[in-house]
């Protein structure tokens, strides 16, 4: 026999204490995420045109903090699915299910941008590059992560492949950055570069920290209102289908 | 160890009895044809082509044969009873990637010289082709295992199974790819680091790739 | 203590979750040896989840299990699904061979396949393939693990299932010739088995 001991009970009869806690955090994540938000555009604004690329540089300010949050959403999925597997609490599963849309669209956002950005220098919509095929098939996982947990019926049991496929995906992303940088460098295309990088100065760096800064705020706040937003989903499902 | 072998026999056999030979084979072929109808039919341009477009051909033909890896046993109960083994479950994964590897990779690696002339590929990249796919193919089989594991208990799982192993195959793809690509410009030489990235994989893959399929069989078998 | 109790099946405090209730909590039960136990109950109230748990598929939330004096293990048990678990495109005899490389202690010997094939039924259709019988007959071969390697305690879910008068009342004699070599026979079961005796009703509580 296979025993093992989860906390979902105890969770499901008492997640009050995280209700509680979601609620206070509400407030204060939105006001600084919002505030950070428009201090870092602010900063953006401020910052020199870059002497090459003249005003479309701003876009950096989206792009880089986007791929960053990518990054740190995927992380932040990989880290939670362990937990979760290790100490059996349906709070670290709920957090991985709730982060993965959001660190989807930042995803998508980064894509976007990252066109938006090459195209006034290049002249195409879309260039191979390292940064953004990277991107690109974090995109991919992140889609992909997202199906599986919708495509499996009991929630026990996606849970469960989704904490595996986080743990599998995480362990991939270096690979993969990795593979894509060696393929960038060998098929270095004589006509396409490299996003060229500006040099990093404090006049640009600070808005860049800024702006990650925010959408890592932003992030949070986004976290903590979908965790509350299944959790009611989930009280709502229980009374209309008669209870416990 | 009878388990084991039994295992790896049936699951050979089922192969070739359920047609999953014959079906990722004709998956490499169809996909193969369609690409002169696209680019046209220049013999320079293939040429040119061929060696990377080989290799996402047969990641194609794989991506979309993996659903159908696992679905008897999902169907039959047959993931009770390895279950219910004297062996451990990750041997018993362990030797259905194995026979994975001979009823997919094998075949398909047979083929490639037939697939190859279709698109006119270079003689001296031929070799390296059949080579990095045979290298490359643990991995690939290993990788592909756990997309259909994941999915196992979802009907119609074909595309949740593609989408979740593509990521996964791309490392294996450029590797390969260049694998092939690099005997062109030398002469057929082999391209040695190409080679071994891919075997790391491989073998990475092999080992670490039964814990998770237990895991996931495990969880999604309830 | 009872010597023979000691020796049998006994169950502590099982809690299977399902979802965000428990399925089944708290059980407790015996099964002493040469016992055939029946579960019973309504459809949905968790006969299959019992026997998957004690067979080890199926994570339990609480409890243990003991098989005599040692904790049960998934070596000591067969399990006979509702899925039979044979590969429909192999043959009866190969089935046969895959189970019993399967199941089987590593220096256990072959049993007589032949007579086994009798004992069941299927000499006749050893060498057809299994998506080729009919459901009793899928049954009947399904339960051939029961045969070729021997484990005490027997899990059988819904056994009656396609097997017909006859089919029935050799499972039936079968489940007795094992019990009364000492096995122990749990079966869920929604209709009366002819060969348990006893009862364990499981019941729905809101």
């Amino acid at each position: 026999m296979r025993i093992q001991k989860t906390d979902w009970l105890h969770y499901y009869a008492n997640p009050h204490r995280f209700m509680r806690l979601a609620q206070r955090l509400f407030y204060p994540l939105w006001v600084v995420a919002i505030l950070t938000l428009l201090y870092g555009l602010y900063l953006s604004f401020q910052a020199p045109p870059d002497y090459q690329q003249g005003e479309t540089v701003r876009i950096m300010f989206v792009h880089v903090p986007a791929a960053w949050m990518a990054l740190f959403g995927y992380s932040f999925i990989a880290f939670v699915s362990i937990l979760a597997l290790i100490f059996r609490h349906p709070l670290g599963h709920l957090a991985a299910r709730a982060a993965a849309p959001i660190g989807a669209c930042f995803t998508l956002v980064a894509l976007i941008t990252g066109a938006l950005w090459g195209q006034p220098m290049w002249g195409t919509w879309w260039v191979w590059d390292a940064r953004l095929t990277s991107v690109l098939v974090l995109f991919f996982i992140y889609i992909g992560y997202i199906s599986l947990w919708r495509a499996i019926e009991s929630p026990e049991k996606a849970s469960r492949a989704a904490a595996i496929l986080a743990i599998v995906g995480f362990i991939n992303v270096p690979i993969i950055k990795f593979s894509v940088d060696w393929w960038n460098t060998l098929h270095q295309p004589a006509s396409v570069s490299r996003f060229a990088r500006p040099a990093i100065h404090p006049d640009i760096l600070y808005p860049l920290l800024m702006m990650g800064v925010a959408f890592m705020v932003l992030f949070f706040a986004l976290l903590i209102t979908r965790m509350q937003v299944e959790i009611l989903n989930q009280r709502a499902r229980r009374r209309l289908g008669g209870g416990v | 160890m009878r388990a084991f072998y039994r295992v790896l026999y049936s699951d050979v056999l089922l192969a070739w009895r359920q047609g999953s030979i014959s079906l990722v084979v004709a998956f490499l072929f169809i996909a193969l044809t369609l690409v002169p109808f696209g680019v046209g039919p220049e013999l320079a341009l293939l040429k040119r082509l061929a060696p990377g477009l080989l290799w996402v051909v047969i990641v194609l033909a794989l991506l979309l044969s993996l659903d159908r890896l696992f679905q008897s046993d999902a169907e039959d109960g047959g993931f009770d009873q390895l279950m219910l083994s004297a062996q451990p479950l990750e041997l018993l994964v362990l030797a259905k990637l194995i026979a994975h590897y001979i009823s997919l990779i094998i075949p398909l690696s047979l083929v490639l010289p037939l697939a190859g002339f279709l698109v006119n590929i270079d003689i001296k990249a031929l070799w390296p082709l059949i080579l990095s796919v045979l290298v490359a193919g643990p991995a690939l089989c290993a990788l592909g295992a756990i997309g259909s594991a994941l999915s196992v208990s979802v009907r119609r799982a074909g595309l949740l199974t593609a989408l979740i192993v593509m990521p996964l195959y791309v490392p294996v793809l450029l590797f390969g790819a260049n694998a092939t690509q690099t005997a062109l410009l030398g002469n057929g030489t082999i391209a040695f680091d190409a080679i071994a990235i891919l075997a790391a994989m491989s073998v990475a893959a092999i080992l670490l790739a039964p814990v998770a399929i237990s895991a996931a069989l495990r969880g999604l078998s309830e | 203590m009872d010597s023979e109790t000691q020796a049998g099946l006994n169950v502590h405090q099982l809690g299977i979750r399902r979802g965000d209730s428990m399925i089944i909590s708290n059980l407790s039960f015996e099964a002493p040896r040469e016992t055939a136990l029946m579960v019973s109950g309504p459809n949905g109230v968790g006969k299959t989840s019992l026997l998957r748990a004690l067979a080890g598929l199926l994570t339990c939330e609480t409890g243990h299990a003991m098989l005599g004096n040692d904790a049960l293990e998934t070596h000591m048990l067969h399990y006979v699904g509702h899925r039979e678990g044979l590969k429909s495109q192999l043959t009866v005899m190969e089935n046969l061979n895959f189970l019993f490389d399967l199941l089987a202690e590593p220096n256990a010997k072959l049993p007589d396949i032949d007579a086994l094939l009798h004992y069941i039924g299927l000499f006749n259709k050893r060498h057809q393939m299994v998506s080729d019988l009919s459901a009793g007959q899928k049954r009947r071969a399904a339960f051939s693990r029961l045969f070729m390697v021997p484990r005490r305690l027997w899990l059988l879910d819904e056994p009656y299932t396609a097997l017909d008068r006859s089919g029935r009342d050799w499972l039936s004699g079968a489940v007795r010739a094992h019990c009364k070599t000492g096995g122990i026979v749990i079966a869920a079961s929604h209709e009366p088995l002819d060969f348990s005796s006893q009862n364990l009703v499981l019941e729905v509580l809101v």
